[in-house]
């Protein structure tokens, strides 16, 4: 998420006239500039959204689309298995993605905040660069790298350190949790950067004169001071990746599917929208409160720790 | 001031650098690779993947309409976030936060909702699918990162110099178009570049809404179920790799030439 920085008060420009009056034609002008991207997202998020919403509670019979309002779609979509599995199996994929990406992203942070002095700027514009390749091609070399005759296997093969293809890499959920941990490591380095960044350098100083170990000091001081930039991170990760397409599509072969490639099929070849639409709205409820309970947890830690 | 605790997360930070480089490193190490089969050993060097690139018609359609769309889409995407992130910067109006952070949504969505949300309306209103509403699509996706960028150049703006133009007689209009815009140009040219890159990238809104033009990505979908085509796909990967090198690193030193104008220090990131 983008943070949005801190307001700035407009300062009056011309204090002779009455006050009331000017800030009535301030807020008029705000208003107007900012109708071009408000009217632009209503009706192409607010609308299109409503519409999804609309649509699963419908149903759909081949091509006719019957719209009596039903639960159907939902009874569906919660009850029978492979939805269920499909479902479940996103949240867990995504979640381990999250905890793994944020654990190892999180030293490398660290690292940069407080070991490098000089070249924090090219630290971060190195581990950026990865990050703005082709995110289709950045997922398809893990194909390349996993595959029955790819990258690894004939690596190790030609090194003489295994004598059969490995089978085990690539098409299952853990092709999908390496791929994805990879794919999004910069989106969790840099809000615990900036985090670690706005640290207070002498709250550190204090807790050590006071008689705080390295270990206790983290514990107490950096890292409740850096959990805005961890839920940040968390977020950042577990959103999409929960109804990513691409990766369990092209490395997560058949048990390495996930939510978002039933919902293009429902789309696509099956041709149930109504179905699709109330798989996707599950899903973002599901994600949105597993969101939500997250943060409100995380805060809790942070403030108990302190 | 390195001491011999240091050791261990230092290395650590070199290691996970690997990891994030090795594979990206892959696609031109065997994109010249001598070979169809994408394994070790590497076969010989080559650039004949590279030229076949060059008479695949399918490629260049797809690489034209990529450009237009990503050309189109920098465009508008950013026109409306300089509206947005000059209403917000500069004047005080209700709602301005709750407004702000309604455009900022397509952040925090799954791009796949977004995607059949605009599927849906698209089809049933009879705009039907095409380049323009993968554009239109593309946009909704660009205009959260063009308002942040924009937004941070706008807060650099020191609001004396737009009184000052007033005092002189300068109308608002031309205030905007000789005082503000050269300030926070090298912000319009980032924002420009990085919705661009993101345009140029986007695959599943695409994946939905291209019909039956395809954009470069969806194009780049279609050839990966052929082996065959494969190393021809990793040299258009390398290719893809320098030229989004180039253009971030450009969008880096306008973004440091702005701060150094407007005398900040800090950034996006």
């Amino acid at each position: 998420m983008t943070s949005i920085p801190a307001e700035k008060v407009a300062t009056d420009p011309s204090p002779a006239r009455p006050r009331t009056a000017w800030r009535s034609s301030d807020a008029a002008k705000g208003l107007t500039l900012i109708s071009p991207p408000v009217l632009f997202a209503i009706a192409l998020l607010a609308i299109p959204i409503i519409s999804t919403f609309t649509y699963s509670f419908w149903t759909q019979d081949y091509l006719v689309v019957d719209t009596t309002i039903t639960f159907a779609n939902y009874y569906q979509a919660w009850t029978e298995p492979i939805y269920r599995l499909l479902m479940t199996r996103s949240v867990v994929v995504s979640a381990l993605v999250t905890v793994i990406t944020v654990l190892l992203a999180y030293p490398m942070a660290y690292f940069v905040a407080f070991h490098v002095r000089e070249r924090q700027a090219l630290w971060l514009f190195l581990i950026t660069i990865p990050f703005w390749t082709s995110y289709l091609l950045r997922v398809f070399t893990w194909k390349v790298i996993l595959g029955f005759n790819g990258v690894l296997n004939s690596g190790l093969i030609w090194l003489g350190l295994i004598e059969e293809p490995l089978d085990f890499l690539l098409y299952n959920a853990s092709a999908v949790i390496i791929t994805l941990a990879h794919a999004w490591a910069a989106f969790a380095i840099l809000p615990i950067y900036v985090s670690l960044r706005k640290i207070d350098r002498s709250l550190l100083e204090a807790a050590t004169d006071l008689g705080d170990g390295p270990i206790r000091r983290f514990w107490r001081i950096t890292l409740p001071l850096s959990m805005p930039g961890i839920i940040g991170a968390a977020l950042i990760i577990f959103i999409p990746t929960v109804s990513d397409y691409v990766t369990p599509a092209l490395v997560g072969g058949p048990d390495g599917l996930m939510i978002a490639n039933m919902i293009q099929v429902q789309f696509g070849k099956a041709n149930n929208w109504p179905l699709g639409s109330a798989l996707a709205v599950s899903a973002m409820l599901i994600v949105t409160i597993l969101s939500l309970t997250f943060v409100i947890g995380a805060r809790r830690f942070a403030r108990s720790a302190r | 001031m390195i001491s011999s605790r240091n050791y261990g997360i230092t290395a650590f930070a070199f290691i996970y650098l690997g990891f994030l480089y090795l594979p990206i490193l892959f696609l031109p190490l065997f994109s010249f690779n001598d070979g169809v089969i994408v394994a070790f050993p590497i076969k010989g060097f080559s650039t004949r993947w590279y030229s076949t690139l060059m008479s695949i018609e399918a490629l260049h359609d797809a690489l034209w309409n990529s450009l237009r769309v990503a050309v189109s889409t920098s465009i508008l995407a950013t026109i409306l976030g300089v509206f947005g992130a000059r209403a917000f910067t500069r004047y005080r109006f209700p709602g301005r936060t709750a407004l702000t952070s309604f455009v900022m949504v397509p952040l925090v969505l799954p791009e796949i909702i977004v995607a059949i949300s605009l599927l849906i309306v698209l089809i049933k209103s009879g705009v039907g699918l095409s380049l323009v509403s993968v554009t239109l699509g593309h946009v909704l996706l660009c205009m959260p990162f063009a308002m942040a960028v924009l937004i941070s150049s706008f807060e650099g703006l020191d609001q004396s110099l737009e009184e000052a133009s007033f005092d002189l007689g300068e109308s608002a209009a031309w205030t905007f178009w000789r005082v503000i815009l050269p300030i926070v140009a090298p912000g319009i040219i980032a924002s420009l570049l990085i919705t661009f890159t993101i345009s140029l990238d986007e695959f599943i809104v695409a994946f939905f809404l291209a019909g039956t033009d395809p954009t470069l990505p969806v194009y780049i979908w279609s050839q990966l179920r052929f082996a065959a085509r494969l190393p021809s796909v990793l040299a258009l990967g390398s290719i893809m790799l320098f030229a989004s090198f180039i253009l971030l690193w450009l969008a880096e030193m306008l973004r440091r030439k702005s701060q150094a104008r407007s005398g900040r220090s800090g950034g996006i990131i």
